[in-house]
């Protein structure tokens, strides 16, 4: 995922306050807390002298100097932590977590055309990489066929192009389905690409029932965060239902749908309003598929949900603890589910694109790695960490290999998996986690309050709020409130260059050929019979999954498929916040 | 004169740079809006208006291609409100209108309302004027309504359309703010949300208990309420043949010269106001009078009335 | 011109779908007292000339974080030219690598902020290099 980029801010070291010298050279300067260290280096400031007026994480958010027994007076470890593997999970949805298990190492790929792909995918599982993350391009996340005027320029470029299933057979050949898990990026037309990856296995002689992995297919956050949405949100939200219903039948061990946070937070949210707004549509969907006739404990075990994981080192951490306590509260009490699958929150987690500097960006690495460490300190199931040169471009292929041997580093030589939820009992993570916890729930109140998720979403409520965020953090930023190595502080007036990977221009050209290729050898009459039942279907009440599969199998394209429902359903158009 | 030329010809660019120098009142706009005065009037103005997220944008660019559709020219003057803080303006309504992007019969202008506090800018009437002389046949002004100041689009507007949704306690805004006496046409956006009919009815309620004389007998014009969801078109066939209607009814009813007359008469009467007060200070200050009247009014010897209209006549008397 | 403010036209070509940048920008624009026109995502290079014609704007600040900034800065910089439209102070911003920038002047862009680029800076290089109403 490409991070955000107009938005980091470059400080002039003379406006940016005190700044440390190699070594902390400058007495007095304010170069971090100082100990007893050797004369020639600061002294600790005499009690009451603080280096900031106020000492606030990322989101603005105060810390106090201490935190002690009165801040987990309230708390009540059987019932508010549990055991790891136990209600409500706030330690952990395994018992053995890490011990057990480690998480999943994945890392998001995928440009150019379905060979190149196919290429880099095998070069990560050939590095000890464990599960599959692919990465479509803007045209194929927004259901237009490379051939489109609108597509012109974009195709191959932020992800893989895929038209049809003959891309798709391409993406995973030599790949076995039955051996990977394959997490998919794609939402608004999830469905139809899911169908495509079902037929792909298929042809492989790998049984639906037998796959692992996920689709992304989580609408609700493109409305307020990620935009890459095609229909309003009522036809979307009985696609996401179809494939809740078909995946229960058909897919048993796919997760249908992985609720995401992430791009909330890389949209500029705060931690509290990531945590508040996933799990706010995370309850939607539950809401949704029972509306739509689903038993909650057939579908519920299959959410998955997607997290960031940024710089505030114990934010996160309560960050995720909260997620998992307020899940399985919420489900439980409220959604009535009874299987206890159905209460535990899994998450991946991806280190924030965002806080990625294109200034000194090997100072990327490090900053990968402590938001990494969070993630893992917080229970993640999987982790994407980002490469160095993410910033600026698709990650080339040495970077990408330290990213994910910094994972390995992490799981391999730390020794923080030997032990479950080490930072339990903390006064102040566990003050934190339910102070994100109260925040969150006074986010459903108001969320409620305007009628629902989707109200609130055409009221532009999770879009300002959003855009308050980022615009006040920004200006943290520019005023040196909140420190970014290499920005505001620590400038080096020279760039570091680094080696940025390009996706070459013949990539469009290439893929036109082939979706000529594919429209010329196809049966045009069985592929006009198909969209025309595909329409029927969008009509009518039926799930749609059947037809999409018989559909793509017939190879009809991603944007002849999406039109028809383009047609049927509409577009949506976004509300004007700002 | 140049640009007036090339904007009766109706180049874009020239009718763009037109509204600039009217909004920035540039010496040049007086005499711009001389020359094309005569090329105005054809224009229909039909204003639309109603609280922040009623769907407002989304109506208009419905309308717009309607209009197209039947062949007319449209123009769009979008207005939103500028920042107090900073004197700057985000203007947004182009997100929603979306279908008139690149068609040379539709002209889109966003203006912020730069301190005027109605809800328009200060230059809507110009703005319109430079509109219809460059040939449109439709223009519409769509405005943020708060409060009282959807008043000031009637002045400009020969259809004033009211846009309310269920949901956001519009119900009694509506009474009190005098909406209804404003609306030609009342439209009820997001129809398909809870609420809508009873929104619906109470507006209905509240027309019948407010009916002018005449309204039975269909003399006097009693505003339609059309349902709308404004984001798949429902309903907005309905709206354009009501302000067809609310059209052919003041052109018939004879209202419209009566109103347009009304309307000019004010403007004139308005511009004398301006132009005689601006003459009057510009003289007082020039001749000297005017430190000597403060300075009575400030010692109270003089009251602010009294010293004003000392100054006046003595600028009528001067010589 | 008594009252003249600068107009500024924020816009999003292409398919990518990451606003927060246009955003913040656009807010950085208001808040230094600038009229911001926003025309929202996925906006095609003719659609975003016709606004500033239209919209009559000083500056056309282009976000564009899909990698493809070369190619929509030059089709949007011909059809300025192609409209006569000589006066607009082009910006881009976004993912824009070092290497970019030179191209993406020698194509007609006054400037290319990339990662990390300092809002303040940005409004100040808008207002200093505004061709219109400085003349």
């Amino acid at each position: 995922m490409q991070p955000e980029g107009v938005t980091r801010i470059v400080v002039d070291d003379s406006r940016a306050g005190p700044v440390c010298g190699p070594a902390g050279a400058r007495p007095g300067a304010s170069c971090g807390p100082g100990m007893d260290l050797p004369p020639e280096l600061p002294e600790h400031r005499p009690s009451g002298g603080e280096r900031r007026a106020r000492f606030i994480t990322i989101s603005d958010r105060e810390i106090r100097p201490l935190y002690g027994p009165e801040d987990v007076a309230g708390l009540d470890a059987e019932e508010d932590l549990g055991l790891p593997g136990e209600y409500p999970y706030t330690r952990g949805v395994y018992p053995t977590m890490y011990r057990g298990r480690l998480w999943t190492m994945r890392q998001f790929a995928g440009f150019g055309t379905a060979e190149q792909s196919n290429a880099r995918y095998k070069y990560l599982l050939n590095h000890g990489q464990t599960g599959l993350s692919v990465a479509f391009d803007f045209p194929t996340l927004l259901g237009l066929d490379s051939d489109n005027p609108r597509s012109e320029g974009e195709v191959g470029r932020l992800g893989v192009a895929v038209d049809t299933l003959a891309d798709m057979e391409l993406l995973f050949d030599g790949i076995p389905l039955d051996k990977v898990s394959t997490s998919m990026t794609i939402n608004a037309p999830a469905a139809v690409v899911w169908a495509m990856y079902i037929a792909v296995a298929e042809k492989q002689g790998v049984p639906s029932e037998a796959l692992t992995g996920t689709i992304q297919n989580d609408i609700l956050k493109e409305y307020t965060a990620q935009k890459t949405f095609i229909f309003p949100p009522t036809p979307s939200m009985r696609l996401i239902t179809d494939t809740f219903a078909f995946g229960a039948e058909r897919v048993p061990q796919w997760n249908t749908i992985s609720i995401s946070g992430y791009h909330i937070r890389e949209a500029g949210s705060t931690a509290v309003q990531e945590l508040a707004f996933t799990l706010a549509d995370g309850f939607e969907y539950v809401r949704a598929g029972k509306a739509a006739g689903l038993d909650v404990d057939a579908f519920a075990p299959r959410l998955s949900f997607f997290f960031n994981s940024h710089s505030d080192f114990f934010e996160e951490i309560a960050k995720y603890r909260a997620a998992r306590r307020i899940w399985a509260r919420g489900m439980k009490e409220r959604y009535g589910a009874k299987d206890p699958r159905s209460w535990m929150l899994r998450f991946h987690t991806q280190t924030a694109g965002v806080s990625l500097t294109a200034q000194q960006p090997e100072n990327n690495i490090a900053r990968t790695a402590y938001q990494a460490l969070a993630a893992v300190l917080g229970g993640t199931q999987s982790l994407h960490t980002n490469s160095m040169d993410e910033a600026m471009a698709l990650p080339g292929e040495k970077a990408v290999k330290i990213a994910l041997r910094t994972q390995q580093v992490l799981a391999e030589e730390t020794g923080v998996t030997n032990t479950i939820d080490p930072l339990a009992g903390s006064y102040f993570v566990e003050h934190l986690t339910d102070q994100m916890e109260k925040e969150a729930l006074a986010y459903f109140d108001r969320i409620e309050a305007l009628g629902g998720v989707v109200p609130a979403i055409e009221k532009g409520f999770f879009q300002r709020e959003i855009a308050d965020a980022a615009y006040r953090y920004q200006r943290q930023v520019q005023s040196g409130e909140l420190s970014v190595v290499g920005v505001n502080r620590f400038v080096e007036k020279d760039r570091a260059r680094i080696e940025l990977m390009k996706v070459s221009p013949e990539v469009e050209g290439r893929q036109l050929a082939r979706l000529a290729e594919v429209k010329a050898k196809r049966d045009a009459g069985a592929v006009r019979d198909v969209l025309t039942e595909v329409r029927a279907t969008a009509r009518g009440r039926g799930n749609l999954m059947p037809v999409f599969l018989r559909a793509v199998k017939a190879y009809a394209s991603l944007g002849e498929i999406v039109d028809v429902l383009r047609e049927e359903f509409g577009t949506y158009r976004e509300p004007a916040i700002f | 004169m140049e640009l007036a030329d090339k904007l009766l010809a109706g180049d874009r660019r020239a009718l763009a740079r037109a509204i600039t120098l009217t909004e920035n009142e540039d010496p040049a706009a007086a005499e711009l809006a001389a020359a094309i005065y005569p090329q105005t009037g054809r224009a229909r103005v039909v204003g639309v208006t109603g609280p922040p997220g009623a769907g407002k944008s989304t109506i208009v660019d419905g309308l717009t291609y309607l209009y197209r559709q039947s062949g007319q020219r449209v123009a769009v003057v979008a207005i939103d409100p500028t920042s107090p803080f900073s004197g700057g303006a985000i203007l947004g309504d182009r997100i929603r209108m979306r279908r008139g992007t690149v068609d040379p019969g539709v002209f889109i202008r966003s203006l912020a309302t730069r301190g005027h506090l109605g809800g328009l800018s200060w230059h809507t009437g110009s703005v319109i004027r430079l509109l219809d002389a460059a040939g449109f046949d439709a223009v519409i002004v769509e405005t943020v309504g708060a409060g009282q100041s959807e008043i000031e689009i009637m002045r400009h507007a020969e259809t004033t359309v009211v846009v309310l949704v269920p949901g956001l306690g519009d119900e009694v805004q509506a009474a009190k703010a005098g909406i209804l006496e404003i609306a030609d046409v009342l439209v009820v956006n997001k129809a398909d949300l809870a609420g809508a009919d009873r929104l619906a009815k109470e507006l209905d309620m509240m027309l019948k208990l407010g009916q002018p004389p005449g309204a039975a007998s269909g003399e006097a014009w009693v505003p339609p309420i059309v349902k709308t969801v404004a984001t798949s078109d429902e309903g907005l066939a309905d709206l354009m043949a009501a302000t067809e209607r609310h059209q052919r009814y003041l052109a018939e009813s004879g209202r419209f010269e009566t109103r347009r007359r009304r309307e000019l008469t004010a403007e004139v009467r308005g511009l004398v106001r301006e132009l005689a007060g601006q003459a009057a200070c510009a003289w007082a200050e020039t001749a000297g009078r005017w430190e000597r009247a403060v300075t009575a009014v400030v010692a109270r010897q003089s009251d602010p009335r009294t010293a004003a209209g000392g100054l006046v006549r003595e600028f009528l008397e001067r010589r | 011109m008594t009252q003249g403010k600068v107009r500024v036209l924020v816009a999003k070509p292409g398919l990518d779908s990451h606003d927060r940048g246009a955003k913040v920008i656009a807010r950085a624009y208001r808040d230094a007292g600038m009229e911001v026109v926003y025309t929202g995502l996925h906006q095609s290079p003719e659609e975003i000339v016709e606004a500033a014609v239209q919209e009559d704007v000083d500056v056309v600040a282009l976000s564009i974080l899909s990698g493809a900034h070369l190619a929509l800065v030059a089709k949007v910089v011909g059809l300025l030219r192609g409209r006569q439209v000589d006066d607009v102070l082009l910006l881009v911003g976004g993912i824009i690598p070092d290497e970019d920038v030179e191209p993406l002047k020698a194509a007609g862009a006054a400037g290319a902020f990339g990662p990390g680029s300092n809002l303040d800076e940005i409004v100040a290089f808008t207002l200093a290099n505004i061709r219109r109403r400085g003349a």
